[in-house]
């Protein structure tokens, strides 16, 4: 049986761990957007100018949510869980306690997925700085970034969980996750590619992210997005079952 | 009239565990009574770390049964595992938390309730005698703080059941000292401890009973005085002798069944109140007359060739 206190306990922990960097990683959620957006945002967007109807800088400005949360996520899952379970065997004493490995990787998972969240509102919040009309929308924003948030750490989880040595993780993120970042709709519409990558489009979970958040923050929502959330949703129960399952057998002998 | 059966805290019986390149344990049969600290010693490789990971399921047996305060294991190893207090033999404390805040962690672990909370980290803290390092953070605390704070840790639900994985192991004198002072306060408090270690002192001075492992199972088991009687015997004798000496002795020996162990520039014949006579004659009057020790029983039970 899951149990819910186990999670708390090591959200507890997490947030202990959080007061002490707290400052560093709000820094860098507000400092890269903001340059994203002067770099992409200005210097690109004064060629581009507007994008099927969008300022370019609003395009990008809700692009950057998607890379944010993705980068919160997978990078998250991928090196704090690997670095927690080999060098500091933080999950070996979790693990003497009453805590099971499916609730240890909820906990972790759902954390970054929080964080994901919130820090993946920061480009949004930049942009409104920017010049993006604010809409009630954006209320609906933090819940796509904490959805997306948790596939990409439980992504993250169970590729930490199957790599030989953290060196690999180099094939990950140059392998996986840089296409993934590209090719989703980010800084310009996957329609603009050639037709088979913008199938390929389609299957990538940060694309329905990027979809979900325009529609949110320009309230354009419609049917179509129930799609996009069930695909990531299903991208969730998939990703949970291969973290979890990897987990295991790397800490369960 | 009521039947008060004596419970046994943890019981292995046959358990086997097998990786791809050894049989780390095989065949193990073990018993600990509640209430005692039972001494599980033997040399690296004996099989005591992956019989404490069997004992919270975070390793499974391929063969044989487990239970853990009446639980069967590893159906019920998350119940077990809340009973007991475990104090790993790695470091893993949050070196960026202090030391107030891994003891929090855990007492949300062990689900310590709420309104407990608080009293159970300031009791966890006292037991480490770490109250006035509370804020410091674990980075900063010094080895034997550290390794007081990482029992104090397994400690803070109060558990009945304690397993102590090398609880000394690397530490100087004074700091072990400690500690043990700590584990005898837990035995006095009627804690059930199992308590591996290769420090032969640790198991005289700490255990009621002690269980001597080699290659995966218990060759031999008691409290040990018994131990030392059994094996040893009550004297030992030492002679000083070149290597070549020592080879004809320990043969000479070997053929009157007295056991013998290799002490440096020295054989020690073990019960030795019990040479033959033949032998006492061949031998001519050792250099040095000891009592046996457990260690005697260690090396002459457990094999002197390192492996």
């Amino acid at each position: 049986m899951m149990e819910f206190a186990p999670v708390r306990a090591v959200w507890r922990r997490e947030l202990a761990l959080y007061r002490r960097y707290w400052a560093s990683t709000s820094f860098a959620a507000m400092t890269e957007p903001t340059i994203y957006l002067l770099a992409f945002g200005y210097g690109f967007g004064s060629v581009v100018g507007a994008l099927y109807g969008y300022d370019y800088k609003d395009f990008v400005a809700t692009g950057v949510v998607a890379t944010a949360v993705l980068f919160i996520g997978a990078f998250g899952g991928m090196f704090n869980t690997f670095i927690r379970r080999t060098f500091q065997h933080t999950y070996d004493a979790m693990l003497a306690a009453p805590v099971d490995v499916r609730e240890l990787v909820t906990a972790e998972a759902s954390w970054l997925a929080v964080k994901a969240g919130v820090y993946g509102c920061a480009p949004m919040l930049v942009g409104v700085a920017f010049g993006l009309e604010p809409s009630w929308g954006m209320l609906l924003v933090p819940f796509i970034g904490f959805l997306t948030g948790l596939v990409f750490a439980l992504f993250g989880v169970w590729v930490s969980a199957i790599v030989p040595s953290i060196n690999t993780f180099d094939y990950v993120i140059t392998g996986a996750l840089t296409p993934m970042f590209m090719v989703a709709g980010t800084f310009f519409p996957v329609t603009q590619l050639p037709a088979w990558v913008a199938a390929a489009a389609q299957v990538n979970p940060l694309y329905h992210c990027v979809e979900l958040v325009r529609g949110a923050v320009f309230g354009r929502l419609g049917l179509d997005d129930l799609g996009h959330l069930g695909v990531l949703s299903a991208c969730a129960v998939l990703m949970w079952a291969l973290a979890v399952w990897k987990m295991r057998a790397r800490l369960i002998d | 009239m009521p039947i008060v059966a004596s419970m046994d805290a943890i019981v292995l019986h046959g358990v086997t565990k097998r990786y791809p390149d050894v049989t780390a344990v095989d065949g193990l049969d073990l018993e600990v009574p509640e209430g005692i600290c039972l001494g599980l010693l033997g040399p690296n490789g004996a099989g005591k770390s992956t019989t404490m990971r069997l004992l919270t399921a975070q390793s499974l047996a391929d063969e044989g049964e487990i239970r853990v305060m009446g639980l069967r294991l590893p159906q019920q190893s998350k119940q077990a595992r809340a009973l007991m207090g475990v104090v790993p033999q790695l470091d893993n404390l949050d070196e960026e938390l202090t030391a107030r805040e891994n003891l929090e962690v855990f007492a949300h672990l062990y689900r310590v309730p709420r309104q407990e909370r608080r009293a159970a980290v300031d009791r966890a803290l006292a037991l480490a005698q770490l109250t006035d390092r509370a804020a410091t953070r674990t980075v900063n605390l010094s080895g034997g703080m550290r390794r007081r704070l990482l029992i104090a840790r397994g400690l803070v639900h109060q558990p009945r059941l304690v397993l102590l994985d090398e609880p000394t192991v690397g530490l100087d004198p004074q700091v072990r000292q400690e500690l043990w002072s700590l584990i005898v306060r837990l035995r006095e408090e009627g804690v059930t401890t199992l308590m591996s270690t290769h420090y032969i002192e640790e198991a005289e001075r700490l255990a009621d009973d002690c269980a001597l492992m080699s290659h995966g199972r218990i060759v031999a088991r008691g409290s040990p005085e018994e131990l030392v009687k059994e094996h040893a015997g009550a004297e030992v004798a030492e002679h000083y002798a070149s290597q070549e000496r020592q080879a004809e002795i320990a043969a000479l020996a070997a053929e009157a069944g007295v056991p013998t162990r290799r002490t440096g520039p020295s054989i020690s014949l073990l019960k030795s109140e019990q040479l033959p006579r033949s032998l006492e004659e061949a031998l001519g009057p050792p250099n040095v007359r000891r009592p046996a020790t457990l260690e005697d029983v260690f090396v002459v039970l457990t094999g002197e060739a390192v492996e």
